[in-house]
């Protein structure tokens, strides 16, 4: 647990040392999701309508921006041989890679999505229930995003690779995500799209690691 | 890249790899540390194949390959505890941290980001992450790479001092290292075509 919580620490350490990366992700999510009401135009009933997917999608597009660092720097600077031969396993290395990074980039796009709610007139409780989508989803988004890091290490444009690889499967975590909130405006149970969500989390963090781990271990092979 | 390579290394013993360019050196280190998989053969401990249990004879190993995993972000200090809870889940014991810091001569770069450090200074962190580990089995390829004179020594006196203790050393090198009582294998004599096969003396 020390070796996990060491690593996680260490990652959080690098991210603090390189802040314009996690801000260049947080600005992207406002860029994208502040020009909508440009494009569509600023009636607030329209605006309030697609505010869910708007966020949901600008959100799962910034998170695909600081994926390709995920496992890159470590890989080129020999740091992935020494993790692959340490005591912490690797599907553990793997694990706490992606939680350093739902802290530095998952959380950061929950804590700022109100402020955007309120720029779509979007009222309290789709903010409250958007918000908490998108807490329980970034993690998801981290673990699938984590594995498409690890299949496409070493490949050439490996970016525009890793988005084709892990939006289809983010899918999921979209549709349930924005439901919950459209289901909060239509009067049904909000707690059933959680509860998938929630579901989905889980089934991703019983699978990706050992897909991570397999995968860096054939990068470092 | 090489076959019918065999040895056997006792405890306080080196074994050199010497060879030319691509004659499998740092194959064979990496074969040797799990890294690659070898097509054919056994790594064996105390006569036990090292397949049986990974783990354990992971957590044998230092490792030291090309990279030298000095993080430009972090310092020094930073790069090397941290290297140190991942292999040992703790910080090391202040006697042994002075020393090799001292015999590294690390003390004034403690502080110092990885990205102002020289590739001579890169590879005496890494040198020094080594010997932080209470690693039995070290597995260095060209230890010696862009280190100057005095640090060489040092690498020489570090690897002495592991023997002593009774542990085991395999280098791939150029002769930069020189080892009393060390064995010495020529990988590109294994290699199918190496100027030397076994196989066109048989």
């Amino acid at each position: 647990m020390s070796r996990f919580m060491a690593l996680v620490g260490r990652d959080l350490r690098l991210a603090w040392r390189r802040p314009g990366d996690a801000a260049v992700v947080l600005a992207f999510f406002v860029l994208a999701a502040s020009l909508f009401p440009l494009g569509v135009g600023p009636a607030l009933e329209t605006l309030a309508r697609i505010a869910p997917g708007v966020l949901w999608v600008a959100a799962l597009f910034a998170a695909m921006l600081s994926l390709d660092r995920l496992f890159a720097d470590d890989f080129a600077d020999g740091t992935l041989e020494q993790l692959a031969l340490a005591p912490l396993p690797l599907e553990l290395t793997a694990l706490a890679k992606c939680l350093a990074h739902w802290i530095v980039t998952g959380l950061p796009l929950a804590v700022l999505s109100p402020a955007l709610g309120l720029l779509f007139g979007l009222d309290a409780a789709s903010i409250a229930t958007l918000t908490a989508s998108l807490l329980l989803g970034a993690p998801s988004l981290s673990l699938l995003g984590g594995l498409g890091a690890a299949l496409t290490l070493g490949a050439r444009r490996g970016g525009a690779l890793l988005s084709l690889l892990v939006l289809p499967l983010a899918v999921p975590v979209l549709i349930f995500g924005v439901g919950a909130v459209e289901a909060l405006k239509g009067g049904d149970g909000v707690l059933a799209h959680f509860a998938l969500l929630g579901a989905f989390l889980a089934g991703t963090l019983a699978i990706t690691p050992w897909a991570m781990a397999a995968a860096l271990r054939q990068a470092v092979e | 890249m090489f076959h019918d390579l065999g040895f056997e290394v006792a405890a306080g013993r080196a074994l050199l790899l010497t060879g030319r360019n691509g004659a499998g050196k740092s194959t064979l280190l990496r074969v040797l540390a799990l890294l690659t998989p070898a097509q054919r053969g056994e790594i064996a401990w105390d006569g036990k194949p090292v397949r049986e249990d990974a783990e354990a004879w992971r957590a044998r190993l230092a490792w030291l390959g090309h990279a030298d995993a000095v993080k430009g972000d972090l310092t020094v200090r930073e790069t090397l505890e941290a290297a140190q809870w991942l292999c040992a889940g703790g910080p090391p014991s202040r006697a042994l941290w002075d020393g090799v810091l001292a015999r590294f001569d690390l003390v004034p770069l403690l502080d110092r980001p990885g990205r102002y450090l020289s590739a001579g200074q890169h590879r005496r962190v890494a040198l020094a992450r080594v010997a932080l580990s209470a690693a039995t089995v070290w597995l260095l390829d060209e230890p010696a790479a862009a280190l100057d004179e005095a640090s060489r020594q040092s690498l020489h006196a570090a690897i002495t001092d592991h023997l002593a203790a009774g542990g085991i050393a395999v280098i791939a090198t150029h002769g930069d290292i020189v080892l009393p009582g060390a064995l010495a294998l020529d990988v590109g004599a294994f290699t199918p075509d190496g100027t030397v096969s076994l196989e066109a003396w048989a």
